[in-house]
């Protein structure tokens, strides 16, 4: 199979990792663009219009109206793009404490490397939504305790990947011959160790957006997340367990098929990154 | 004799080890229990105005009656200490939102909690395996790619959609199940016959099995994948064997010790599934009782069902400590020659 492969590369115009570039480069731009549209769409677009309440959906309306007349589909772009937003922030955050912990870890003293673990134990011992509901309830709910529970909930499994990879790096001979040489610790991390670490950052802050997202409609669907006019999907999803009983699929149905969606693609692009960034799938 | 000395000095390792896992578990419970309340605590919302909401005019006075109860005015590391020890004499404080002993409302919940997760996890381990194994067997095939596909999937669909969905297909669409609760409405609770739980079960034990399902497979999958690949299977195919006698000399042995810690291990995940298929179900279960605690800022609830869960994923963490390194004969042996990491 694989010989089958090195003889069609060159057939068809494109290697494996100019495809795969490519494949990362349209993800990205379609989730950008949910974003964009998302961000274009104004309050009056989804204004209530109670002449055209809850209508199946149809040419004019894709994914139908609600019980205020609103359109779905726009509503739906809306809430997507507010969970990219709060994903791409917490997703941030997360990577960057991911990464700083993790080389912490790796490379400071054994005491620091034991109570770092310990941290993340604690951390992973408490359920993961049972602790967004803690520190969102600490914040008063809202968007600030949303953000603020999504960023700092999310980088465990990251930083155990940093440590692991950073200690690999540490043990490497040129690391201990740049020490012999005279280096300074800091320089040794910075130029030797950090550059290692930069493609396990990129992959896994992408990686971190899906999980990020799921969390965040998760808590909005429980009430904790934003006040009940944002058209955030999980209380598009929570108003419409009200007119499921009536047999109204399509306010239930597409925004989460959308969210699932997005969430697939951020999934893809993370695994596209990884091939590209990783050097030994790299030139596969 | 010399095999004694060796079982007792094994047995003084395992003790060590368990005894030093105790210490940290013991920590770990320590500091969450404190994180808990500490998040609590940096809570805006006034306790006392949420407890005297329903109850009309309340004087200042009062208001100041119910704080100096509470002990509202000491100093939090006080209260922390003053709540644990009550927490160790049994004492979790009352619900505000129930009226009742924090106590009681968590243990009558947590049968039907547990009932939902046993279930669920049960199924899902049972499948999950299945479809791993299946999968494996069938690397790169076409029911490899749907299958694998399908896991995918199920892997960013969150819990609530599905349950969403599955309530508007098997009750709403196709009148099934009931639309929610744990027991049928106006029936004495002692007089719900077994069946009519396990009716209303049904529908979130299948979501919760569903969302968990893909994570088994997957690695279930993988595990299976490399078995297949390596030199032992290789020989035992030269040796003639079939995949069947494959798969029970060689297969199941290797495969099934990872699913089962696996499992054991997503007690987290488990517990955060059930908070979002219980609320949309309305089924009566911890998870329910979290949100719930949560929006009416009912404080010694929602810590109570925080430590319960904690309490869960760490029994999940240990068995699964525990199979990983007293049953499996590899990690099992492996330790004595010192190419442990040291400690």
């Amino acid at each position: 199979m694989d010989y089958q492969m090195v003889i069609d590369a060159p057939q068809s115009g494109m290697n494996r990792r100019v495809k795969t570039a490519v494949v990362c480069g349209l993800l990205l731009a379609l989730l950008i663009g949910v974003f964009a549209a998302g961000a274009l769409i104004t309050d009056a677009d989804v204004a209530p219009d109670f002449s055209k309440k809850l209508q199946a959906p149809s040419w004019e309306y894709p994914f139908g109206t609600d019980w205020l007349g609103r359109n779905m589909l726009l509503r739906t772009v809306k809430g997507l793009s507010l969970s990219i937003t709060v994903g791409a922030a917490a997703s941030a955050v997360s990577a960057i404490l991911a990464t700083v912990i993790g080389i912490a870890a790796a490379t400071g003293s054994k005491w620091m490397d034991s109570a770092i673990s310990w941290v993340i134990d604690l951390v992973m011992g408490i359920p993961h939504l049972v602790l967004l509901i803690l520190i969102s309830f600490a914040c008063g709910r809202g968007l600030n305790g949303l953000l603020i529970g999504i960023s700092l909930t999310h980088w465990t499994s990251l930083a155990r990947l940093v440590r692991a990879e950073a200690l690999q790096i540490r043990g490497q001979q040129y690391i201990a011959v740049s020490r012999r040489l005279g280096c300074s610790r800091v320089w040794v991390l910075w130029s030797h160790i950090l550059p290692h670490i930069v493609p396990q950052f990129a992959v896994g802050l992408v990686l971190l957006f899906p999980h990020a997202i799921l969390h965040e409609s998760a808590l909005s669907f429980l009430g904790y997340g934003l006040p009940p006019e944002q058209p955030a999907i999980g209380i598009i999803l929570s108003e419409s367990m009200k007119y499921l009983t009536s047999g109204m699929w399509w306010p239930a149905f597409f925004p989460g098929a959308a969210l699932v969606l997005v969430v697939m693609l951020f999934d893809k692009l993370g695994d596209n990154m990884k091939t590209l960034l990783d050097p030994y799938s790299a030139h596969e | 004799m010399e095999l004694n000395k060796i079982k007792r000095k094994q047995l003084l390792r395992v003790g060590g080890m368990t005894g030093k896992y105790l210490f940290r578990v013991l920590t770990l419970l320590l500091a969450s229990s404190a994180i808990a309340f500490i998040l609590v605590s940096l809570s805006p919302v006034d306790p006392v105005q949420q407890y005297v909401l329903g109850a009309g005019n309340v004087s200042m006075e009062q208001r100041e009656a119910i704080a100096e109860y509470w002990g509202l005015n000491e100093p939090p590391v006080q209260r922390y200490f003053s709540w644990l020890s009550a927490l160790l004499r049994g004492d979790m404080g009352a619900s505000l939102l129930y009226r009742r002993p924090v106590a009681t409302v968590i243990g009558e919940r947590f049968v039907n909690t547990l009932a939902l997760m046993t279930t669920s996890w049960i199924f899902s381990g049972l499948i999950g395996f299945g479809l791993g194994c299946v999968m494996g067997l069938r690397k790169g095939k076409w029911m490899d790619s749907i299958l694998k596909r399908i896991c995918l999937i199920l892997c960013s669909v969150p819990t609530f959609w599905l349950g969403l969905i599955f309530l508007l297909v098997f009750s709403v669409r196709l009148g099934w199940f009931p639309v929610g609760l744990s027991s049928p409405i106006g029936v004495m609770n002692a007089e719900v016959s077994i069946w009519q739980r396990l009716y209303h079960l049904a529908l979130p034990a299948l979501t919760l099995s569903f969302v968990s399902v893909a994570n088994v497979a997957l690695h279930t999958r993988q595990k299976l994948v490399d078995v297949l690949e390596s030199d032992y299977v290789l020989f035992a195919r030269a040796r003639g064997e079939g995949t069947w006698t494959i798969m029970k000399r060689h297969g199941f042995r290797n495969i099934l010790l990872p699913a089962v810690t696996l499992q054991f291990a997503s007690f987290a995940e488990l517990f955060g599934g059930s908070v979002l298929a219980e609320n949309v179900f309305s089924y009566p279960g911890l998870g329910s009782a979290a949100a719930a605690a949560g929006l009416s800022s009912d404080v010694p609830l929602l810590l109570g069902v925080t430590l319960i869960s904690v309490l869960f994923v760490f029994t999940g963490n240990f068995f699964a400590n525990i199979i990983y390194s007293a049953v499996d004969p590899r990690i099992r042996k492996e330790r004595p020659h010192g190419l442990s990491n040291g400690d």
